[in-house]
């Protein structure tokens, strides 16, 4: 216990000091995740838009394999993304692996199927509630996915907050394809991780007590995304 | 065709000269489950004026309506646009519950005018029309989804008044609205009467259809049961199945 509070106390200074490496971890933990998160969006909505509006065959198919994709374990991705980046892998001559570049790879391909199938929902809903109206305009199909994805703008962003909330907590998948590498693919989980199992529990802590700040953080913003939602009737 | 036979109103093969009807449906059959829903509905679609449809809950008034806009299709039967690819384009449609977009009511009329293909130098000064026309100035920064049902119905009004159609679909436009927004939308009614747009109107007020149509249409489980000249429909409504409606007397 006594070991415990001194951790505490030195992770606080960690924190309050802006320890150049506690500082350097959560910057790569952050440029990592938010890049993947706007990958996986860029893939994600129009992906997620095209399921909900559009009818071609398979698209069932596509839209089971996607809900499946979206629990799909982070060590399993990790292990996906390694085999296409190792060197013997189809990917390999880009030697990405052991880079962030992989890492925002792994975790794009963890979000995508989140945003994707989230957007596939809310989409879908709302175009059941336009279809006649845009039709009746004569609004043209881009013009129409246009308008509800704008329109869902709110669902879209609690989307993409999910994914970010589970990019960022998540360890497997950076711990494969980057190698928890210091000073180049160390991240805040891989960190914990790391340091925890070496008994150093202070940068732990710190790294800790910033992730649920975070955690916190993004919660917040949902609410916050959907109160807003409901007091504009948008929701 | 001899003389004495009574001429059905509009009817198709007879188009007044220079004026020819905006939408002709000739027998237009809706099956769905096995139910006829529509069956074997014809009628014309002046150039101009008002046409009320009338007929009880479930006749099937408004999939007359979706029919002519063309949002279903008909299972058989044929329906003719007569003044061709761009009357179609501008047939608006005011549902029987508004849809308004999650945004404000500006950006609901701005977003009907880009997708009705207003060049964007002439936006501003149609969307400021557009509020003034249905008395939304004030309003213009709302969202549109919180405004009381007669404030929505107005902004669904001016709306599809956005498309400067040739053919405005009306499906109860004032159903559940009081008096004074009631005399609100029968005003914008008339003024796009006056722009010459022909306006079928759905309803089941008597004075409305009254105040407003000049002819009658009157359906009953999917079938055109009568068509005359308004004055003529409510002083002598000459299907069984129309007076009874007109009386207040229940129909199945
Ligand atoms: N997609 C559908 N599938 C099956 N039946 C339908 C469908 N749409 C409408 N109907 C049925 O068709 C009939 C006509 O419906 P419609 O909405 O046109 O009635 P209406 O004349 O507009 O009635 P109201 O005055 O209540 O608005 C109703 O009995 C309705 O239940
Ligand atoms: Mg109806």
């Amino acid at each position: 216990m006594q070991d415990f509070g001194a951790a505490f106390a030195e992770a606080f200074a960690l924190i309050v000091g802006l320890d150049a490496e506690l500082v350097a971890i959560i910057g790569l933990s952050l440029r990592v995740t938010f890049s993947a998160v706007i990958i996986a969006c860029l893939l994600g909505l129009p992906l997620g838009a095209l399921l909900a509006v559009g009818r071609f065959p398979g698209r069932g198919v596509v839209i089971v394999v996607i809900s499946a994709l979206m629990g799909l374990p982070p060590v399993v991705v990790g292990l996906a993304v390694y085999l296409m980046l190792s060197s013997a892998g189809p990917l390999g001559v880009l030697q990405l692996l052991y880079t962030p570049t992989a890492m925002i790879i792994a975790q794009a391909v963890l979000v995508t199927p989140i945003v994707a199938a989230l957007t596939r929902q809310v989409v879908e809903d709302l175009h059941g509630e336009y279809d006649e109206l845009l039709r009746s305009m004569g609004s043209s199909r881009l013009g129409t996915i246009a308008t509800l994805l704008w329109d869902a703008r709110y669902s879209l962003l609690t989307a993409a907050l999910a994914g970010l909330g589970r990019a960022l907590a998540e360890v497997g998948a950076v711990m494969i394809v980057g190698g928890n590498i210091a000073h180049v693919t160390r991240v805040m989980t891989t960190a914990i991780a790391l340091e925890t199992s070496k008994g150093e529990l202070a940068l732990a802590l710190g790294l800790g007590i910033i992730l649920v700040c975070l955690s916190i953080l993004i919660n917040a913003g949902l609410l916050g995304l959907r109160r807003t939602a409901e007091r504009l009737a948008y929701a | 065709m001899p003389d004495g036979a009574v001429m059905p109103l509009c009817e198709p093969c007879h188009p007044q000269p220079n004026t020819p009807p905006a939408v002709v449906l000739d027998n237009l059959v809706l099956e769905r489950g096995g139910k006829r829903l529509i069956d074997g509905l014809s009628m014309t679609v002046p150039a101009q004026g008002v046409t009320a449809v009338m007929g009880p809950n479930g006749a099937g008034k408004s999939l007359a309506l979706r029919l002519i806009a063309g949002l279903i299709a008909p299972s058989a039967g044929r329906l003719e646009c007569m003044a061709g690819e761009e009357t179609r384009r501008r047939i608006a449609f005011v549902f029987q519950k508004p849809v308004l977009l999650r945004r404000s009511v500006r950006a609901n009329l701005d977003h009907a005018l880009r997708t009705y293909g207003t060049p964007r130098r002439e936006r501003a000064e149609r969307l400021a029309e557009l509020l003034a026309l249905g008395q939304l100035t004030e309003l213009a920064e709302r969202p549109a989804r919180v405004l009381s049902g007669g404030e929505q119905q107005r902004v669904a009004m001016v709306r599809a008044l956005a498309a400067a159609p040739k053919v405005l679909l009306l499906d109860e436009p004032t159903a559940s609205l009081d008096p004074q927004a009631t005399a609100a939308i029968e005003a914008l009614i008339r003024r796009a009467v006056d722009d010459g747009v022909s306006i079928v109107l759905v309803t089941h007020e008597a004075g409305q259809a009254q105040r407003l149509a000049d002819n009658v249409c009157f359906l009953h489980q999917g079938r055109l049961r009568e068509a005359a000249p308004a004055a003529a429909f409510f002083h002598s409504p000459s299907s069984v199945e129309a007076r009874a409606y007109l009386a207040g007397e229940l129909l199945i």
